[in-house]
């Protein structure tokens, strides 16, 4: 049942982040991809970009290549809570909550992010990857700064 | 009424006797000087950003913004001109405007009671002025042209708008300046511009220190690798600083790398020639212009920029959010006549840029590090030396001339 296939998928990609395996995270999408991070009201208008913009899967690796060995930030870490998906009439669409906490090294834990997932998907060989993942954030804010992917 | 200035700093710390070599930390944590600030420097001789004119398209339609912390309506009149006035009744000082922007307003009404304003912002009428059933109402000589919200003046350049709130601010091509005009002109090229992205990076500093930052071509090749590793912009490829006369304006500019064998940057951290990047469509770039310019960062004092980075092209307008956070907004723009093909690239490039920029999120923590580093050193300085003491133009962007220019007007503004 697409429900529980796609909990299932949401429960790995967030733990893929949020434990730090970062190099995984492209794995969860096809190479013809498009990872986009908005806002609603950036998305409501129709603005095309985006603050982190992707579409291809060696952008994705680009992005976390960068993070692991050029840019500099802080030490951080996420918690995703990723609530249950709306499922498109195609079966292979989906809009997902999520909530994203923010751990920095200081300690201080804050909430970072709301919004949603507007997905699609693929599936070969049985599994399901994202060919459109529209992280469409409930705020246009962003605290300091956005390193690790939503 | 603010405080009085304190010409030689808060009475418990040092002066600022010496020149703007050396910037003492308390200018970025003093709250009295803040005060004073917004008095003396937003509300004065300055030309601070408002909007797109393309924003405020038709008449009646109107943008909410902030000058320093006050806010502050655009309108579009009936007549065509632009308008900007204090976001705040004259009754009892609710905002008038409750939004970020709209369409199509043919006044302003106050929530509160109900006053009414033109899109001038002119008091046009007020509720009950004459009383009910005969009693009550205001004074019969209450003049409504006696009160409203403050206004400002506006002009525009290249479809942008500014706003002052001083008689005595020249006009705002001479305060930009020839030089740093000319560069302004050349990013936005004559052409319809299209917003295509907005957000606001809330950076945990005063908004001097990123005032300081985006006219410090020094650290940019230092701090960003992808700037010194991809030879975006290092300081030992062809450009400038060019710094307007009244010293607060500028434009670092960065040309095409010529020499393929470059070693100025061997053993530098932010160099790395084994760092490649999978998908190197993020440095494919078109000559638009036919300069063989890279980068350019125009500075519009105090609180603007316009930039372009290879194919991607950015405003920012940084204003104070309390003494020690800053609402960094990012304005990413096209040209309406663009190909999709530049389209997408200019969405590619982008990814240098905004919150989560291979570049600038570097820039949106630096800030806080700066703060955190200077917690207890208030009566200690920063250095501001390379390049000597000027500010003015230079052939080189191995200096701080610009930030010391920025500092130059600041403390004529600000009295410090």
């Amino acid at each position: 049942m697409m429900l529980l296939r796609l909990a299932e998928l949401n429960a790995a990609y967030a733990q893929a982040i949020d434990t730090d395996q970062l190099e995984s995270w492209p794995d969860f999408f096809v190479e013809d991809c498009l990872y986009k991070i908005t806002s609603a009201d950036n998305h409501k208008a129709g603005y095309a970009a985006g603050i982190v913009y992707a579409d291809t899967g060696a952008m994705l690796r680009d992005r976390v290549n960068a993070l692991r060995t050029a840019n500099i930030y802080e030490r951080q870490s996420y918690r995703h809570i990723i609530g249950l998906p709306v499922i498109g009439t195609d079966q292979m669409s989906a809009e997902t909550p999520f909530m994203v906490a923010r751990i920095m090294r200081d300690g201080k834990t804050a909430l970072f992010a709301t919004g949603v997932y507007l997905d699609k998907l693929r599936e070969t060989n049985g599994k399901l990857r994202f060919v459109q993942r529209i992280v469409v954030c409930d705020s246009s804010y962003f605290d300091t700064l956005l390193a690790i992917p939503l | 009424m603010p405080q009085a200035p304190t010409p030689n700093g808060p009475s418990r710390l040092p002066a600022w006797s010496g020149d703007v070599t050396r910037v003492p930390y308390w200018v970025y944590r003093d709250k009295d000087l803040a005060k004073t600030e917004q008095m003396r420097l937003f509300e004065g001789p300055v030309w601070s950003f408002l909007c797109l004119e393309s924003e405020i398209a038709e008449p009646g339609d109107w943008r909410a913004t902030v000058v320093g912390e006050m806010p502050v309506v655009v309108a579009r009149d009936t007549d065509g001109s632009i308008a900007a006035f204090e976001n705040r009744c004259a009754h009892r000082g609710a905002l008038i405007c409750l939004d970020n922007a709209g369409k199509g307003a043919k006044d302003f009404l106050c929530v509160y009671h109900a006053w009414r304003y033109d899109l001038r912002g002119n008091l046009r009428s007020v509720a009950f002025r004459h009383g009910v059933n005969g009693q009550g109402g205001m004074p019969k000589d209450f003049s409504l042209e006696g009160h409203g919200p403050r206004k400002f003046r506006t002009s525009t350049t290249c479809g942008l708008v500014f706003g002052t709130f001083h008689d005595e601010t020249p006009d705002l091509e001479t305060y930009i300046g020839a030089d740093v005009l000319g560069h302004f002109k050349r990013i936005l090229d004559g052409k319809k511009i299209e917003i295509i992205g907005r957000y606001v990076e809330v950076l945990p500093n005063n908004w001097k220190m990123y005032a300081e930052n985006v006219r410090d071509s020094y650290h940019a090749s230092l701090l960003h690798m992808f700037f010194a590793t991809f030879k975006i912009n290092r300081l030992s490829q062809g450009g400038g600083l060019t710094i307007s006369p009244n010293g607060g304006c500028s434009v670092s500019t960065s040309l095409a790398p010529m020499d393929s064998n470059d070693k100025t940057y061997n053993d530098i951290r932010s160099v790395d020639d084994d760092y490649k990047l999978e998908d190197t469509n993020l440095l494919d770039v078109v000559d638009e212009h036919n300069d063989l310019i890279r980068q350019q960062i125009v500075t519009i004092y105090p609180n603007f920029v316009v930039q372009k980075t290879q194919n991607a092209m950015a405003m920012r307008y940084y204003t104070p959010n309390g003494i020690d956070r800053t609402n960094l907004e990012w304005i990413y723009f096209g040209y309406a006549d663009d190909t999709l093909e530049m389209r997408q690239r200019r969405l590619r490039h982008l990814n240098l840029g905004g919150p989560a920029g291979f570049v600038s999120m570097e820039d949106g923590c630096i800030g806080g590090f700066v703060e955190r580093g200077i917690a207890t050193a208030l009566d200690e300085s920063s250095i501001v030396e390379m390049g000597g003491s000027g500010t003015v133009s230079e052939t080189t962007r191995a200096t701080e001339a610009a930030v010391r220019g920025f500092w130059v007007l600041w403390r004529k503004m600000v009295g410090v």
